[in-house]
């Protein structure tokens, strides 16, 4: 059997408790397999944005926003895995990084455009924002120094160019905030 | 706010503030002004430490309280009271035991959709999350089991919360919601006044409109079908849709195949009725939904046990889909066509559409399809003097002239029920479909009954099942609810003896069950009880229970080893029937039929 593609999808969602679990719940129950979750604020006051990718088809994915537009608390859903989007992880990477390795190991973050945010005695902490596969790729190249901790978010995602169908949708049910143009 | 009254023995009075119309009220009062303005007027419950504020107002209101005697009765009246009146039916239930007594019946009333509030006390809000005495989080363990559930913390947000309860239950595709509310909010004193304005859920949207060119095409489909066959689901009696499916088939003279839970939907005695479908169904209407060249499903979620094998159900049929809940659309079945809204609208808009479609010669063969059947069907055979439950129950209907609001529960005889009482109106036949709840049919029944005092309301049960819930026969008795019971008695958990005997090797395990003698049974609670071992004796028990003023058990000896037929076993082909013996293989070693034994 080949692997599902992943899907994403944008959900805005009232900030209030238990809306996380609820949504988690419904991925649970329903036999949807979760690979990435993201949640954090939006530039409206009481509207969080959810950004999760999933393993489906598209018939699942038909089904898993369904199932999402029927949890009271999601204002709007998208799927944008076909639309031009931009797709951001993450990652501080903890380096085994002793003064005689400290120099090449940031030459090769320099080609991955990571960023060092900390430097210690024998360690170096790096901050690298992209694709999945641009972690990946650094992550393997620092390998062989000695990784030592890393942390990553969730996918973030947004499509590119004009206003989304979800976050248009936000607009024109929200009293709050926004004032029509 | 003003300063919470926490003194349970001395509640503030009422007090109105002419110049605002606010008046000061405990949020327990304001529970129940909350639950009278939408329209409650019974509800079903039992007290419990964290709800005795709310206990403690209600002589203050209008609401008539049924005590029940477990919490699983008062969700199941809750449902049946609901599914009799299609309005919104409440429960009200401690916080801890008290509310995890009420999961099944929440559960019950998701999988079949139906509309009921459940009001549960909670431990204080300063108390949450420390294993207080009788604590259990609610709201987390109902998450998966309902459409919404809210807890509340403060008084203030008692009656929003209130009313969008209502609003979402009963609207869009129903279903239970949940208010969890904590005791320190029922305490607090506020300045209150009831808020009519419609309840506002920016996330929230039950109703969806087909596009017109679905419409066309649906009506294209139809015209060009030259094997079509109706599918009346249960959307069809939640939407009132009766009447329009009515209109849809004298226009078309298309046939019409029902769900358990669509039974009374459209007439059983109507010509273009073939009955049930599915597990159970007649098997000339399986047989016929597998030749179909066009199904139009309306209403109904193709659950397994209508679908039986879904790689080679209906392979001949183009199907559309009228359904209410985006997420049901090709969940099961993939469909040619979904038609998106509320059921009866979409047939007002589509009725006017269709023509005749010439269809002669299918509904010919689907008539020859019965003859088979009725040879071997029971109930046309000539009385032997034994009692087969089908029996009981064509003679039931016979004997209330098809007119009793029938609850049943979950096993055989409900099975049995589906296929001799035939249901000609809507909402008068009440059973757990989804869920399959052992124990709904006696509070089921008594909620029912509250909603239609008029109704001759029958309970059709099995030996099993009634001893689940029988203790609310004692509510009965306090409550002076009146039902009639038919008790099943085959001495079995019939249903699962029945899978034993075909699939399990004949080995009975767990499956013979004890009774008590349920006349005395009925006598204990101050009810009146029969037994009926002949079918010579159906009518005048039936004629007697009916004329009691109180509730009335009749225990009817039924044959053993009965088994429903035809039945589709489970994820088997739906043509693929185990059929009913032909009579005259009767003396056959493996006949299923045996006599009963007398245990008298």
């Amino acid at each position: 059997m080949n692997q599902p593609p992943l899907r994403t999808f944008v959900a805005y969602v009232e900030d209030q408790p238990g809306v996380l679990n609820r949504i988690a719940s419904l991925f649970r129950r329903r036999n949807f397999n979760i690979v990435s979750l993201n949640v954090g604020r939006t530039q409206t006051p009481g509207v969080s944005r959810m950004t999760v990718v999933v393993e489906a088809d598209d018939d699942k994915a038909r089904r898993i926003e369904a199932n999402l537009y029927k949890l009271v608390n999601v204002l709007s859903v998208e799927d944008i895995t076909k639309a031009p989007n931009i797709v951001r992880d993450l990652a501080l990477i903890k380096v085994h990084a002793p003064p005689e390795k400290r120099s090449e190991v940031l030459q090769l973050c320099q080609v991955f455009r990571a960023r060092a945010v900390d430097v210690g005695p024998d360690t170096l902490v790096v901050e690298i924002t992209g694709t999945q596969d641009k972690i990946v790729g650094l992550l393997t190249i620092l390998e062989p120094f000695g990784v030592l901790e890393m942390v990553q978010s969730g996918t973030v995602a947004m499509t590119r160019g004009s206003i989304s169908d979800a976050a248009n949708a936000i607009r024109d049910t929200s009293t709050r905030g926004i004032a029509a143009a | 706010v003003a300063a919470p009254s926490t003194d349970p023995t001395n509640p503030p009075k009422e007090s109105v503030k002419p110049s605002t119309g606010l008046r000061t009220l405990t949020g327990a009062q304001i529970i129940w002004d909350a639950l009278e303005q939408q329209g409650v007027e019974v509800v079903f419950g039992y007290p419990g430490g964290a709800i005795m504020p709310a206990y403690d107002a209600l002589p203050g209101s209008k609401i008539r309280h049924v005590l029940v005697r477990h919490e699983q009765g008062a969700a199941h009246m809750a449902d049946g009271y609901a599914r009799a009146s299609g309005r919104v039916g409440v429960a009200v239930a401690t916080s801890g035991p008290g509310a995890t007594n009420l999961v099944t019946g929440i559960a019950n009333a998701m999988m079949d959709s139906i509309p009921i509030v459940c009001v549960t006390g909670q431990v204080p809000s300063t108390l949450i999350g420390s294993d207080a005495f009788q604590e259990t989080d609610f709201t987390g363990v109902t998450l998966p089991i309902t459409k919404h559930n809210l807890l509340v913390t403060r008084a203030q947000d008692i009656m929003p919360a209130i009313k969008q309860a209502f609003y979402i239950a009963s609207s869009g595709r129903p279903g239970p919601v949940v208010v969890d509310i904590t005791k320190d909010a029922q305490n607090q004193s506020i300045e209150y006044q009831y808020d009519p304005s419609p309840v506002r859920l920016p996330g929230y949207r039950p109703d969806r409109q087909p596009m017109p060119e679905e419409l066309k095409e649906a009506v294209e489909m139809i015209q060009a079908a030259k094997r079509p066959i109706i599918f009346c689901g249960h959307g069809i009696v939640r939407a009132n849709a009766t009447s329009l499916l009515l209109e849809l088939v004298h226009k078309t003279n298309i046939p019409v195949a029902l769900t358990l839970l669509g039974l009374g939907g459209f007439p059983a005695h109507h010509e273009r009725s073939l009955g049930m479908m599915g597990m159970h169904g007649e098997s000339w209407v399986n047989t016929a939904i597998q030749e179909a060249d066009l199904i139009i499903a309306l209403g109904m979620r193709f659950d397994d046990r209508v679908t039986g094998n879904l790689k080679t159900y209906a392979p001949n049929a183009k199907k559309i889909h009228v359904e209410l809940d985006p997420a049901e659309i090709n969940k099961n079945v993939k469909v040619d066509l979904a038609l998106l809204g509320d059921v009866r609208e979409i047939l007002r808009q589509l009725v006017p559409h269709v023509e005749r479609v010439e269809c002669g010669d299918w509904i010919a063969h689907i008539e020859s399809l019965k003859g088979d059947s009725a040879v071997r069907d029971i109930k046309d055979l000539p009385d032997s003097g034994l009692l087969f439950a089908a029996h009981v129950i064509h003679d039931l209907w016979r004997y209330t002239e098809g007119k009793a609001l029938v609850v049943t529960d979950v096993g055989q005889h409900q099975m049995w029920e589906a296929q001799y009482y035939k249901h000609d109106h809507p909402r008068k036949l009440l059973t757990s479909g989804g869920l399959g709840t052992m124990g709904f049919a006696l509070p089921a029944a008594m909620g029912a009954r509250m909603a239609c005092p008029n109704d001759d309301v029958w309970v059709i049960a099995g030996d099993g099942g009634f001893q689940m819930t029988a203790a609310e026969l004692a509510t009965c008795s306090q409550e002076n609810i009146k039902v009639n019971i038919a008790i099943i008695n085959n001495g079995f958990l019939g249903m699962v003896r029945q899978w034993q005997q075909f699939f399990y090797g004949g080995r009975y395990v767990a499956t013979p069950i004890k009774s008590p003698d349920y006349v005395l049974l009925a006598q204990a609670h101050g009810l009146k009880g029969l037994r009926v071992t002949k079918r010579s004796e159906v009518r005048a028990a039936v004629e007697a229970a009916r004329a009691n003023a109180e509730t009335t058990i009749i225990d009817f000896r039924v044959e053993q080893e009965d088994s429903v037929y035809p039945m589709v076993p489970a994820g088997a082909d739906l043509h693929n029937m185990i059929r009913r013996p032909k009579p005259e293989v009767k003396s056959a070693p493996h006949n299923p039929i045996f006599e009963t034994g007398d245990d008298e």
